[in-house]
């Protein structure tokens, strides 16, 4: 029987002119040269001084504080975390519609979903500037803020409520037969059973998602606000424009990531102790 | 004496697929009935039936003499007299092991926190996890969460089990632990319908065994007679591929 087995592709020690670690070596080699090559190019040719006068001149970043935080942040938490409560509620309705079994509730949730993800957030937030022209009478309650969470609030709820329905339809079926099989009804069952372990899956990506809208708050710029009511990026803009550099948009900048990235590090730790959970 | 199970010309379509064509059969109080059969026979979605987790299509189940098939009737009531087993376990991973047994007593039995504890702890000793009662499920090997999954359907105080392949997710070295626990509670005279590939305890805890092929009972009797000297040339052939597998 062995001898008539085909012939081994590679024999150990023949005659291959390079063996595949050697190959990974020398193309390890290519990429750092390659690298080097690009980061001596970059440091040479760039104008460091006139880079540094435009993006990071520290007496115009002074000019940004305290407003900075005061106002600026400030109102950014408030834009997003309205934003956040409208779209957590709004979510979970849309998603219990989503897995209802009354068929037009379903169809209702798909089209909502369907056109809120696909917009561009940007038009939700043009369009909400001609409510008012398009309700004589109608303001948003709240004002600016007001139409700044609505706008945050439409869009989010679409993401959120899928992030939702994932988390309701990754609890196993059997979850609820035991629960059911033990004489719990269906609403016991959602309450004691599903829900506690639908939140836990939810957390990571909810987590996700208001960093998501912190991001998009930004879009209320377009609403025309003004004064107290900038929120961090048009706050940068602005005094760029008055100081006719771009300092205050990087300072901004540095803010919304001084927020976003501990916020991304906690989703991922969050999601690490969700999969050793199980 | 009402039967604790009746089952009544019992069909169950899914779509197209007639999973079980026409079943009758009863299980008397205290007996312990094997259904034993290959897969995809119907027997798992008899079972299910039984408890209203699959809707039968036609015919009657009758539980201690209730239509538990009959639209009228408190389904819930029922399902808390009747103890289910699964063969995945089913526990709930965000509770602990005590905290599983006593939920269903505390919401649905309306049983006090310390009476429910008390209880809980009872049934896991029962089943000889009394010292896994702080663990989650996640922390326990298969045999011991099914033992667990046993004692949360006995703290219930059921008047029947149902087990539904108990032991097929287990690995071999943990059957024997929930098999005995099985055992025990067939000899204080539990009512059991049980589904299972374990013939060695069919032959030796039954007082009945069913044989069940393509959503029909083809053999039902004494296992002395079902799995010793069975009548029925198709319950052979299973017979033979299951103690026998490599001929």
């Amino acid at each position: 029987m062995t001898d008539h087995l085909p012939p081994v592709a590679a024999e150990p020690g023949g005659k291959a002119r390079l063996s595949p670690r050697k190959k990974q070596r020398i193309s390890r080699a290519i990429q750092y040269a390659v690298l080097v090559a690009i980061v001596v190019g970059i440091a040479f040719y760039a104008d460091w001084a006139s880079l540094a006068e435009n993006f990071a001149k520290p007496d115009v970043a002074g000019k940004a504080l305290p407003e900075l935080f005061t106002v600026a942040l400030r109102n950014t938490i408030i834009y997003s975390v309205g934003g956040f409560v409208v779209s957590f509620v709004l979510g979970l309705v849309l998603a219990l519609m989503r897995l209802s079994t009354v068929r037009p509730y379903r169809w209702i949730s798909t089209l909502y979903i369907e056109i809120f993800r696909g917009l561009p957030a940007l038009l939700i937030f043009l369009l909400i500037t001609f409510l008012p022209l398009a309700l004589p009478g109608f303001e948003v309650p709240g004002g600016t803020y007001g139409q700044g969470i609505l706008g945050l609030g439409l869009v989010g709820a679409a993401y959120q409520a899928e992030v939702f329905r994932a988390g309701l339809q990754a609890v196993p079926k059997g979850q609820v037969e035991a629960a059911r099989s033990l004489g719990m009804s269906a609403a016991r069952s959602q309450i004691t059973v599903v829900i506690p372990q639908a939140i836990r899956i939810v957390i990571p990506p909810t987590t996700n998602q208001f960093v998501a809208l912190l991001k998009d708050s930004s879009l209320v710029l377009f609403l025309g606000v003004s004064g107290e009511y900038v929120e961090l990026a048009k706050f940068g803009n602005d005094l760029a424009s008055q100081y006719a550099n771009a300092t205050p948009i990087m300072v901004s900048g540095l803010t919304y990531l001084l927020v976003t990235i501990p916020l991304g590090h906690l989703s991922s730790r969050l999601e690490k102790r969700e999969v050793r959970a199980r | 004496m009402t039967p604790a199970i009746e089952i009544k010309d019992l069909h169950k379509h899914f779509g197209k697929n007639e999973v079980l064509r026409g079943i009758d059969c009863t299980v008397d109080t205290g007996q312990v009935v094997c259904v034993i059969g290959p897969s995809g026979s119907g027997k798992s979605t008899l079972l299910r039936c039984v408890n209203l987790l699959e809707e039968p299509t036609r015919g009657k189940v009758l539980v201690e003499g209730v239509e538990v098939t009959d639209p009228d009737v408190d389904i819930d009531a029922v399902r808390r007299r009747i103890g289910m087993v699964f063969q995945q376990f089913n526990l709930f991973p965000h509770m602990t092991a005590l905290q599983n047994v006593m939920i269903a007593q505390q919401r649905v039995l309306k049983r006090g926190r310390q009476e429910a504890e008390r209880v809980a702890q009872a049934n896991l000793d029962r089943v000889g996890v009394g010292d896994k009662a702080g663990s989650y499920p996640a922390q326990l090997s298969g045999g011991q969460q099914q033992r667990v999954a046993i004692a949360r359907a006995l703290a219930m105080d059921p008047d029947l089990m149902l087990f539904d392949e108990p032991t097929s997710a287990l690995d071999p070295e943990l059957v024997g632990d929930v098999l005995a626990v099985m055992r025990k509670l067939a000899e204080e005279g539990m009512t059991m319908l049980v589904v299972t590939h374990e013939m060695g305890f069919a032959r030796e805890v039954a007082d009945r065994v069913v044989f069940m092929d393509g959503g029909v009972i083809v053999e039902d009797g004494p296992p002395a007679q079902v799995i010793g000297d069975p009548r029925q040339e198709r319950t052979r052939t299973f017979l033979k591929r299951v103690l026998h597998p490599e001929g």
